[in-house]
């Protein structure tokens, strides 16, 4: 969602939009995750605090959880702002075209017309983040959420079954890698529905 | 028009009383240092099939496409329907729609059809076709398609109807094209150099379509190469030479007894 809406400000938007994305995609990209979710968990619980305070409200706990899945969703913004602008790019200008020609309105020619033409292009870039950010949840065990890489530390540790925790928890990613990768085929296949394979149609 | 006792071909049945459809009036287009229009009119009555002709880079595809504001005019009147375009200055000086709706509403009249057919790759023809009835004019999912199915069968793709467009050859492409232009029963059709993009056996089949329309009335204005085609089926015929019209009149004229030297260079080198 963040990543449409980034894309779409950066090919369309005023000069001040495309400006704050500019500087939204590059900051988040520059800045190692680990201190992205430290600096938003700690400092932007802070501030979203102060501000509840200063309105007259109480201060409010955020949970570790919903605070982690915000960053990563901020930070996976960013990045998918890239893949889709170039998915974007990607389409030929034609198709856009004939939509402006046939009078359709831009909100309809963004759900009707550039987000199922681009969609091909942008599936292998998305899949990626899809991959990454599943084991990006690993850094999140620092704001104290119980994530499976941190759990697993627990265990081994306890029952100084180093080897087998691990390589438990290595399966585990790779299992939810594999069912990924089953559903991304699925939706590829479906999105790329009227292109015909490199290998030509069978 | 004509004075002879013998029955005027349907050509020239566009009476001159005939309401204006299109109407173009001193229209200029720059991009940035390079000034494509200098100051074109264009008419089109209803029932007249326009033919403009003209080098490469002499406007004409430029000219067509400001009649629905896929470019904007620098300058000059645009009246589509008797509905003059509203236009103003943005912010960096570029001359803008003034009202997007108003733009939209008018280019849903226009039936277009590009030199590369351009159909939404991610649909099927059947799908192609009712897309703009549908979301656009809000026409019921059912007769849309009853309607397309028609027109797909009027352009001998009755049985591609649930095909992709990349598994066509680019006639059957066109072909499709123009069964989606005529989907949302356009005012008038706009050829921007439908035949350019195919190969030389394939403009056949798309020609022989453009040119039954041309002759059960319908109003167009066609950008072509295609001279021995215009000079069958246009009522009118313009000659742009480097963004200026050298030379306009019915085919006979421009076609047999061309004036100007440019014009009769021209149709030497295409002839």
């Amino acid at each position: 969602m963040i990543g449409v809406g980034g894309a779409y400000g950066k090919l369309y938007g005023g000069p001040v939009v495309r400006d704050l994305l500019e500087v939204y995609t590059t900051v988040v990209r520059a800045v190692p995750e680990l201190v992205l979710i430290l600096l938003l968990y700690f400092a932007g619980t802070d501030l979203i605090n102060q501000l509840l305070t200063a309105l007259g409200h109480a201060a409010i706990d955020i949970n570790g959880v919903v605070a982690g899945i915000g960053v990563l969703g901020v930070v996976q913004g960013a990045y998918s702002t890239e893949v889709l602008r170039g998915a974007i790019l990607g389409i030929p200008q034609g198709q856009i075209e004939a939509a402006r020609a046939y009078g359709m309105p831009p909100g309809l020619l963004l759900r009707r017309i550039t987000l199922p033409a681009m969609l091909p292009f942008a599936i292998p870039g998305l899949a990626n983040l899809w991959l990454i950010a599943t084991k990006d949840t690993a850094l999140l065990a620092i704001v104290g959420v119980n994530e499976l890489t941190q759990t697993t530390r627990t265990a081994a540790g306890a029952t100084k079954a180093y080897f087998t925790f691990f390589m438990a928890a290595g399966a585990l990613y790779l299992v939810l890698t594999l069912v990924s990768n089953v559903v991304i085929g699925r939706v590829e296949r479906w999105a790329r529905r009227g292109m015909p394979s490199i290998a030509g149609p069978h | 028009m004509i004075a002879q006792g013998t029955a005027p071909a349907l050509k020239y049945t566009a009476q001159n009383d005939a309401a204006e459809a299109i109407h173009v009036e001193n229209l200029h287009k720059r991009f940035g240092e390079l000034h494509v229009l200098k100051g074109v009119s264009l008419s089109a009555r209803d029932g007249e099939v326009i033919a403009i002709i003209g080098g490469s880079g002499s406007g004409k595809s430029t000219l067509l496409r400001c009649i629905n504001c896929l470019e904007n005019p620098t300058s000059g009147i645009v009246r589509v329907n008797g509905e003059e375009i509203r236009m103003k200055a943005d912010s960096h000086g570029h001359t803008v729609p003034a009202d997007r709706k108003q733009i939209e509403r008018i280019r849903s009249k226009l039936g277009m059809v590009f030199q590369n057919f351009n159909l939404w790759s991610h649909m099927t023809l059947i799908e192609n076709v009712i897309e703009v009835p549908v979301h656009v004019l809000g026409v019921k999912r059912d007769v849309a398609i009853a309607e397309a199915e028609k027109l797909l069968a009027r352009v001998g793709l009755a049985e591609k109807r649930d095909v992709y467009p990349a598994y066509l050859s680019g006639g059957q492409q066109q072909r499709a094209a123009i069964a989606r232009a005529l989907a949302i029963n356009p005012r008038v059709m706009l050829f921007d150099e439908p035949t350019s993009a195919l190969d030389p056996e394939l403009i056949g089949e798309v020609l022989k379509v453009i040119g039954d329309l041309a002759r059960e009335g319908r109003t167009m204005v066609l950008v072509t190469h295609e001279m021995k085609f215009a000079r069958e089926v246009a009522t009118h015929v313009v000659y742009l030479y480097n963004g200026l019209v050298e030379e306009e009149g019915p085919p006979e004229q421009i076609f047999g007894a061309p004036k100007s030297e440019r014009l009769k260079q021209f149709l030497r080198n295409v002839g």
